[in-house]
């Protein structure tokens, strides 16, 4: 017992210090509380999802802007779109916030912007992507632990 | 001359007179010998001669005779003593055999008449046999033409060919000169010639009915004879010859109602025809006994074949009629659904077009409300504002109604607090009232439940309604309104007899009395009340506005509440009371009141508040169409999930009751989407809801999505308590319009 307490108050921790630095939101507290019997790994399959979906779109953004001649704007400005949804659907703030910074550039049709907050995007993604992985894997261990896990407010 | 011991004859052999003896005995002889040789030869012939000893004996005594006789042929000459012994002896034995012969036949003879007389008996009795066997004869094959004729009368249901074959099988069977009908006349006072055998077209002749020959041959079920002078058999030229004999019959015309259950049809309704057959003149035949029979029985079977032929054109008349009217009807009824159709079509249309109008208007002069204004803008604004709610309030009114008639509005049940519903009307009606200087009391009784379960915005909009009414046509005086459970006792109305409420343990009574001391209506226009659009024609109610629907929509609320509204009125000024019972739930202890307390909602994960509720979600977004889908799940719904705008289309279903769309995808065209779901669904209660889910809330996307006729946006992302109280705000309102 004392094993998965030790373990809940570290998730609990982890889950606090993620928001705090804003890489979640509460919209990822939303989503946890969608978890139940029901669909016990919800919140992991919906990460899963965003992360397959996050990677094509930076590629297709990535081959849009390396175009030398003119550039598709408009398509990484749909891309840019759907990324902001799905950033703002699983609450990664962060994200998302570059998301909206990367569209006002694309809409002044600014390549280097563009570029740069590309750039950013990836980066501010495979944080996430590591934390969240983390986070899972702390799952995991309270429940093979024989614990349950605690609910952050 | 001495010992020859011969006899003499007395007289000598050579006297004529011997010779004459001699030769008659000869020929005795010879006639006594053969008479029993024929008598043998005869006898032998037939098989049955019962006195056989008799012949043998009157054989024997002819013989003898003969002998006698031969013998004697001998004395005649000079003979010898044996002759004469000889002549003795048969002359003995003749005498002895004679004597017992004449003694037989004295018991014989009698036997022999009596013989006789039986022949004489069993010729008679066969002559009569002879006779009967002819009646019986001729009897079957009266019988054989009746059948015949019957055959051919009721092979065929068509009238004219069972007169027309009567008329030809009977001259054929009884070989008539002429065979006629009469029928009576449609006026019932002539007889008219209709068919006749020989002649191809009757002339149509016409005898009164009365005549007594006539009268006559009705009155009686038998064939009568009657004058060949009469009118009714005069239908031949007059020939040379002399006519044969005329008989007549009656023919029964019957009628279906003439057949009794139980007895035989009365006689003293019925209307006959007349049969003529005219035997053939000139010859000396006369009507036989059988004859007459055959045609009383040949009439009686025309007149069941007529009447049989008359229910059968009668019947098929009537079911012609009855084609007909079907067709009628049913074309009558296709126009009509056609009407319906047309008028829910216009109505769905007209309400779509009337209602996004309406929406705007009052949606933005609300919103233009809550800008800076001058005063006369304000004013301006608020006018407006008004006039936009009365219309709307009209369109409402009258697309209920439609919606009412077709019986295709259904009440949203919940648990409402009523005494608030009360309150409430009071509040709105107060102003008016105290404008007019009305006194409005309520009077709710102490075992009124708080909480009920019905429809609360209808009940209240017939609350509202009645009291309205009692404020609009009283000038002054008092409204009050008393409401309370109606108890069985009272339940039962002597003046709404058809009206039987049964309460049972969770549903109640509500009884709500409005009196007024207003103008009051007089009797005869208190029915009127309930109809659409009819007012009663004082002045006092013209200028009051209102479109005459009100009472007719609050009827049908309460019908469909499973109530039932009167008004009472003693006359014109004496004020009226309106009287409703409507039937609402109790609400269960353990529910917790939904409105208007809005509280805040549980955070376990227990509750799903919208179980199996039907919902489409369209996104593009492969995360936030799952992280929709999870929270809808999660709230209990079934969740189809669309990733284009054509799938939604072709997924989109009268089942659906939500649609969410994500409408802020630029090429992807939400709001196309939504205009082709609002064009797919006609009826209003067939489509989905359709919500926009967006990332941005700006005036532009606002407008687009009211003008698409959405009925509400929600700004994503949405949080679980967000996505439950729009889902409940939806569906109790079918309208949210914008959910932040």
């Amino acid at each position: 017992m004392d094993v998965v307490n030790q373990l809940q108050r570290q998730f609990i921790d982890y889950s606090a210090s993620l928001h705090r630095e804003g890489f979640l939101d509460d919209q990822f507290t939303q989503l946890q509380k969608l978890q139940d019997d029901n669909s016990p790994d919800f919140v992991v399959e919906v990460a899963s999802l965003f992360f397959e979906d996050c990677e094509k779109l930076i590629n297709n953004m990535a081959r849009a802007l390396e175009q030398q001649q003119g550039v598709d704007f408009k398509q990484v400005d749909a891309s840019v779109h759907q990324l902001k949804g799905s950033s703002s659907s699983i609450g990664a703030m962060r994200v998302k916030d570059v998301c909206i910074a990367f569209r006002s550039f694309c809409e002044a049709q600014n390549r280097e912007g563009c570029l740069r907050c590309l750039q950013q995007v990836t980066h501010e993604y495979s944080l996430l992507k590591n934390k969240l992985q983390t986070l899972f894997r702390l799952q995991q261990q309270i429940l093979a632990a024989g614990g349950s896990i605690p609910v952050v407010e | 001359m001495d010992s020859c011991n011969c006899i003499e004859p007395q007289w000598p052999p050579d006297d004529l007179l011997m010779k004459y003896q001699y030769i008659s005995d000869f020929f005795i002889a010879l006639a006594y010998f053969s008479i029993p040789l024929e008598l043998i030869y005869f006898v032998k012939k037939s098989a049955v001669f019962p006195y056989r000893w008799v012949l043998v004996q009157f054989g024997a005594f002819i013989v003898l005779c003969g002998a006698t006789h031969l013998i004697n042929l001998w004395t005649f000459t000079m003979h010898t003593r044996t002759v004469a012994m000889v002549m003795t002896t048969a002359k003995v034995f003749t005498a002895v055999v004679s004597c017992a012969t004449a003694l037989m036949l004295v018991h014989i003879i009698p036997d022999l008449l009596s013989v006789k007389t039986r022949e004489l008996f069993l010729k008679n009795k066969a002559a009569e046999l002879d006779r009967e066997m002819g009646l019986i004869r001729t009897q079957e094959e009266t019988g054989r033409h009746v059948r015949m004729l019957t055959h051919e009368i009721r092979s065929t249901l068509d009238r004219h060919t069972i007169l027309k074959t009567t008329l030809v099988e009977l001259g054929r069977t009884l070989a008539l000169e002429e065979c006629a009908l009469w029928m009576p006349t449609r006026t019932g006072l002539e007889l008219q010639l209709s068919y006749t055998l020989r002649q191809q077209n009757p002339v149509g002749y016409t005898v009164p009915i009365h005549l007594p020959v006539i009268n006559q041959v009705f009155s009686s079920s038998h064939a009568v004879k009657i004058s060949p002078k009469c009118p009714v058999a005069r239908i031949r030229p007059a020939g040379k010859y002399m006519p044969g004999e005329v008989v007549a019959v009656r023919v029964p015309l019957l009628h279906l109602s003439n057949f009794q259950i139980n007895d035989w049809p009365e006689l003293s309704t019925k209307q006959y025809a007349l049969m003529v057959l005219m035997l053939p003149s000139d010859s000396a035949r006369q009507w036989h006994v059988h004859e007459l029979e055959l045609v009383e029985v040949v009439a009686d079977q025309v007149a069941v074949a007529l009447s049989h032929a008359a229910i059968l054109e009668e019947s098929m008349r009537a079911r012609d009629l009855l084609m007909e009217q079907n067709v009628a009807l049913d074309l009558a009824r296709r126009e009509a659904e056609t009407a319906i159709r047309a008028r829910n079509d216009f109505l769905a249309v007209m309400n779509h077009e009337m209602r996004t109008p309406m929406h705007a208007i009052i949606a933005l002069s609300s919103l233009l409300q809550e800008t800076e204004l001058t005063p006369e803008q304000r004013l301006m604004v608020e006018t407006i504002l008004k006039s936009s709610n009365l219309l709307s309030t009209l369109i409402n009114d009258v697309l209920d109604l439609s919606r009412l008639e077709d019986g295709s509005l259904q009440l949203d049940l919940g648990t409402f607090n009523l005494f608030a519903v009360f309150r409430e009307v009071l509040n709105l009606i107060k102003p008016i009232a105290s404008v007019k200087k009305l006194h409005v009391s309520l009077n709710l009784a102490p075992d009124l439940p708080e909480y009920a379960i019905g429809d609360e915005k209808r009940l209240m909009q017939t609350i509202l309604n009645v009291v309205g009414n009692a404020v609009k046509f009283s000038k002054e005086g008092s409204i009050s309104i008393t409401a309370f459970v109606a108890k069985s006792e009272l339940l039962r109305d002597s003046r709404t007899p058809e009206f039987f409420p049964v309460p049972s343990d969770n549903h109640f009574y509500l009884r709500v009395q409005v009196k007024d001391s207003g103008v009051g209506i007089s009797p005869q226009d208190i029915p009127k009340l309930f109809t659409k659009f009819a007012q009663t024609q004082s002045t006092a109610t013209r200028n009051s506005g209102g479109s005459g629907l009100g009472l007719a929509i609050c009827k049908r609320f309460v019908n469909l509440m499973e109530g039932h509204i009167w008004i009472e009125s003693e006359g014109l000024g004496k004020g009226c009371t309106a009287i409703f019972m409507v039937k609402l739930g109790i609400p269960e202890r353990s529910n917790e009141p939904k409105l208007p307390f809005m509280p805040k909602v549980p955070t376990n994960h227990g509750p799903t508040a919208f179980p199996g509720l039907k919902v489409l979600v369209m996104d593009e977004n492969g995360v936030s169409r799952m992280v929709t889908k999870g929270l809808l799940v999660h709230l209990g719904c079934d969740v189809t999930m669309v990733s284009s705008s054509e799938e939604c289309l072709r997924v989109v279903s009268h089942e659906h009751k939500v649609v969410f769309m994500d409408v802020c995808v630029p090429g992807m065209d939400g709001y196309e989407v939504a205009i082709r779901i609002n064009e797919k669904f006609t009826k209003r209660h067939e489509r989905p809801v359709i919500v926009a889910l967006t990332g941005n809330t700006d005036k532009v996307t606002k407008e687009n999505c009211m003008r698409v006729g959405m009925d509400g946006i929600i700004l994503k992302p949405v949080s679980l308590d967000k996505m439950r109280s729009v889902l409940s705000d939806l569906l109790e309102h079918r309208v949210l319009f914008e959910a932040i």
